[in-house]
C-alpha cells in the first residue's frame, strides 16, 4: 500500500461558543476562543489517500484530480468564510477543529475514486495546532 | 560603527474583512473578492518586529529581547489575538485592515516604546504566502 498526500489551505473565521451556555460558562470553558465577535485562522488541511500505483501510470490518484476533489467539496466551502455562520456541513455543530477534521472527512469519503481509500484527514488550526482523523466510528 | 539588525517574532490570530464604506456592494465585492465576506474571515498572523541599531557598550545587546518581547506582547498581541480587527481594535473603526495598513498601525504602536535611536521596521505575514513591511 503506497500513502499519498495532498496538502491544501483555507482562511477563516470562526468562534468556540455553546449556546445553550451562559456567556459566562463560554468565557470559562472557550476563553478568548469565545470572543463574540469571531476571531481566524489560517487553516493547512493535509488529505491522505492510500492505494497500490496503478501498472500504467504509476500513480495510485492523479494527486491535481484529489486536489480538484477536496477544492470542490471542502475548501471552496470553507475559504474565507466564517465556519458557524457560512457553512451548511457545520450548521448545529460547535466549529472545533476536531468536529472540522470528521465533516471534512464525511464530505469527501462519497468522492474519493474507488481505487483508492480516504485513510487521513489532518487538519492545522495554528502551526502549533493539529488534529487528526481516521474515519473511525466516534 | 557596528549597526546590527535584531528580530523577535511574535504570533496572533484574529478574524477581519476587507470592505470600504464609501464603495457599493458590487465595487467591494469586484475589489476585495473573498475578502470581503460580511461574516468575516480570519488568520494566523505573524508578525516581525525589527530594530536595527549599535549594540550597547556594557551589555552587548540592540535591545534586551524579552523586554522587547514583552512590550510587543502587552501594547499589541493583548489587542490583536482573537479579536476581530475591524470590530474589537479601535485604529480599524475607519481604516480597512489590510496587511499593510495592520503594519502600519503596529508600527505607530511600537515607535514610541523604542528609543529613538533605534531603527523600527515591521513584517507582518498574513499567510505563509502574503506578508508586508514597514516602513519600505
Amino acid at each position: 500500500m503506497v500513502y499519498l498526500t495532498r496538502l491544501e489551505h483555507f482562511n477563516a473565521a470562526h468562534k468556540l461558543y455553546n449556546p445553550s451556555w451562559s456567556k459566562e460558562k463560554n468565557e470559562e470553558v472557550f476563553g478568548e476562543c469565545a470572543n463574540e465577535n469571531w476571531h481566524g485562522h489560517n487553516f493547512d488541511l493535509y488529505i491522505t489517500v492510500k492505494g497500490k500505483p496503478d501498472k500504467d501510470t504509476g500513480f495510485i490518484i492523479d494527486a491535481k484530480h484529489l486536489s480538484s476533489i477536496i477544492q470542490e467539496h471542502v475548501t471552496e466551502k470553507l475559504d474565507h468564510k466564517n465556519l458557524n455562520l457560512d457553512v451548511d456541513f457545520l450548521e448545529g455543530k460547535m466549529c472545533s477543529t476536531e468536529n472540522l477534521v470528521v465533516e471534512i472527512w464525511k464530505q469527501l469519503l462519497p468522492h474519493i475514486p474507488a481505487d483508492v481509500k480516504l485513510h487521513s484527514v489532518k487538519l492545522y488550526e495554528t502551526p502549533r495546532i493539529y488534529v487528526e482523523y481516521f474515519g473511525e466510528e466516534l | 560603527m557596528h549597526k546590527v539588525a535584531v528580530f523577535r517574532k511574535e504570533h496572533f490570530n484574529a478574524a477581519h474583512r476587507l470592505h470600504n464604506p464609501a464603495f457599493d456592494d458590487a465595487t467591494n465585492e469586484r475589489v476585495f473578492g473573498k475578502c470581503n465576506n460580511p461574516h468575516f474571515h480570519g488568520h494566523n498572523y505573524e508578525l516581525i518586529v525589527k530594530l536595527t541599531g549599535e549594540p550597547d557598550k556594557d551589555t552587548g545587546y540592540v535591545m534586551d529581547l524579552k523586554v522587547l518581547s514583552d512590550i510587543i506582547k502587552e501594547n499589541v498581541i493583548k489587542r490583536f489575538d482573537h479579536k476581530n480587527l475591524n470590530l474589537d481594535v479601535a485604529e480599524f473603526k475607519n481604516l480597512n485592515p489590510t496587511a499593510e495598513n495592520i503594519a502600519i498601525v503596529i508600527y505607530n504602536i511600537l515607535r514610541p516604546l523604542i528609543k529613538e535611536q533605534l531603527q523600527l521596521q515591521i513584517r507582518l505575514c498574513e499567510t505563509e504566502r502574503n506578508f508586508v513591511e514597514y516602513p519600505a
